[in-house]
């Protein structure tokens, strides 16, 4: 039962996220990309994980693809235009996906496949979770807040800049 | 045996989405009549069925009080023609009604209606499950009925509905995050807690003493969070005065301008599914669920007697609160676009934080 649900999330996962990428209209890659977390969603809580999942889809589902949709809408009101198929930037992503996948499987071939799951998985409730986001794993938290921050200002920066034109002026 | 269990959730949720939808029904009549008591006419009055409304003094007054109204209407959605537009987006067209509905029912699964207290004295939640972050599952799950709305305006192709859909997108994003803030206080006070089933639990009791005695519900230990989640659910289930997605005087009818007939039909009802949701969660949360006031949780009827009775406390309080949210509708006329976005940004959020801060400082001292 639970390897036949695994396999079905694995497929929600994997399929809209690969419909994603081959997808040239920005308003059906948002609802795909819906698709691909609502599978992440489902996977973290076949590991019992059920505050990630819950997080997963409150964070992603209903705060940030919504503002895709927002910025999507806004941005391409009156030019529904297909984006270009661009195969220089193609083959590089292509690249670095296989790179990153040679990489995971240099990995597992090192330290094994882990079959031996936890009796009680660390996030399975919210005390719990926070409890372990702030004592083992305080540092890559504040480092994840920090890139957070650079982003940000990296975003008010370019909103701001008043030569880049006129079209991010409107998003109030 | 696994069967067994599996059927048990089954029935229960038969049961739950029967009623909800029973009570979502009947709120849209609810409405109708409310609405014409505010305006000083009669409301639906006229519509009647052969046998029932023809006893003698009850079937006139389920007459007067349009109880067979929603009979009528209900099949009229069903014998209307269904027109779908030659310019939208097929798929996203069908889909959009289905996911504006589904969300809030799909909510209900976590919601906890009452207790069953058994003869060993351990309190049962009534509820299809209740898990440990049942609070954020209700969010997260009826957060996505949204793209009900975004989707229907974005696949209409129509200027009207994709005015209504970015609208919806912008409100939903400003106050998600209040509604969030708003309700952290709650789960601090609860110690870290999420689960529905233990909220209720803490609201049994008095807080203050003497004549200054209060009931222990949160509306009354945390009354400004509770004004901020009330506004908030009146942004998120798209209700006056913060219809901005429907606001029929200036786009027709917002996303559902290109609906008709069946379809329409899931929107409208969806709208009402929502209402009861909200002012279930209210009730849960803030007006101390099944509790009566004074009363404390111990000294609740126990057995088949208390979970009729606790069951019961949460329907009254639901229906008040969705009388008071319709009464509202009917009395404040809509706010400006950005009205709205200045009431989220600028005045909720920023009281949310700080509500949230002197809660910590609170708190701390008091556990310190």
């Amino acid at each position: 039962m639970q390897d036949i649900l695994f396999y079905i999330f694995a497929a929600l996962t994997i399929l809209p996220a690969v419909a994603l990428v081959f997808s040239r209209k920005s308003v059906n890659s948002a609802m795909l990309m819906i698709l691909s977390f609502i599978g992440t969603a489902a996977l973290f809580a076949l590991l019992q994980a059920y505050l990630l999942a819950v997080l997963q889809v409150v964070v992603y589902v209903g705060a940030v693809i919504v503002l895709f949709l927002f910025i999507a809408m806004l941005v391409g009101a009156g030019s529904p235009k297909l984006a270009k198929r661009d195969f220089r930037n193609m083959a590089l992503a292509s690249g670095v996906f296989v790179l990153l996948s040679l990489f995971g499987i240099a990995a597992i071939a090192k330290t094994g496949v882990g079959t031996d799951a936890l009796p009680v998985s660390p996030a399975s409730s919210a005390a719990n979770f926070g409890m372990i986001l702030f004592t083992k794993y305080q540092l890559a938290f504040e480092i994840t807040g920090f890139l957070l921050l650079a982003a940000m200002v990296g975003v008010i920066f370019i909103s701001k800049r008043p030569d880049s034109g006129d079209t991010t002026t409107e998003a109030e | 045996m696994d069967w067994m269990y599996l059927l048990i959730v089954l029935v229960k949720a038969v049961v739950v989405v029967a009623l909800v939808m029973a009570v979502a029904g009947y709120a849209v009549v609810g409405e109708r009549k409310i609405a014409s008591w505010v305006q000083e006419r009669p409301g639906p009055n006229r519509t009647t069925v052969p046998i029932l409304g023809s006893i003698p003094v009850v079937g006139w007054w389920l007459r007067r009080m349009g109880f067979f109204q929603l009979w009528a209407d209900g099949a009229k959605f069903f014998f209307k023609e269904e027109p779908t537009p030659a310019h939208v987006n097929k798929l996203y067209f069908l889909v959009a009604p289905v996911v504006a509905f589904v969300p809030a029912m799909a909510a209900l699964s976590a919601v906890p209606f009452g207790q069953y207290v058994g003869s060993d004295g351990v309190a049962v939640p009534l509820a299809i499950t209740n898990f440990d972050v049942g609070m954020l599952f209700v969010m997260a799950v009826s957060g996505i009925s949204v793209f009900g709305i975004i989707m229907a305006g974005w696949a209409s192709n129509s200027k009207y509905p994709y005015f209504s859909s970015i609208r919806a997108s912008a409100q939903l994003i400003s106050y998600e995050l209040t509604i969030g803030l708003a309700l952290l206080p709650v789960f601090m006070w609860t110690g870290g807690t999420l689960d529905l089933f233990s909220i209720v639990r803490e609201q049994g009791g008095v807080v203050g003493g003497g004549v200054f005695g209060l009931p222990k519900w949160f509306i009354c230990i945390m009354p400004v969070s509770a004004l901020l989640y009330l506004v908030a659910l009146f942004a998120e289930s798209n209700r006056l005065p913060f219809d901005m997605a429907e606001s029929e005087t200036d786009l027709v009818g917002g996303f559902h301008t290109e609906y008709g007939a069946f379809k329409f039909g899931l929107f409208f009802v969806g709208e009402y599914a929502h209402m009861t949701l909200a002012a279930i969660l209210f009730s849960v949360i803030f007006l101390g669920g099944w509790s009566i006031p004074f009363v404390s949780m111990d000294a609740m009827p126990v057995g088949l007697l208390g979970a009729v009775v606790s069951v019961g406390v949460v329907f009254v309080k639901t229906v008040i609160l969705m009388s008071f949210i319709m009464l509202v509708r009917w009395t404040l006329p809509r706010f400006r676009y950005d009205q709205v976005m200045d009431l989220g940004w600028k005045i909720l959020l920023p009281l949310a934080v700080v509500n949230l801060a002197v809660y910590a400082v609170i708190l701390a001292l008091v556990e310190g």
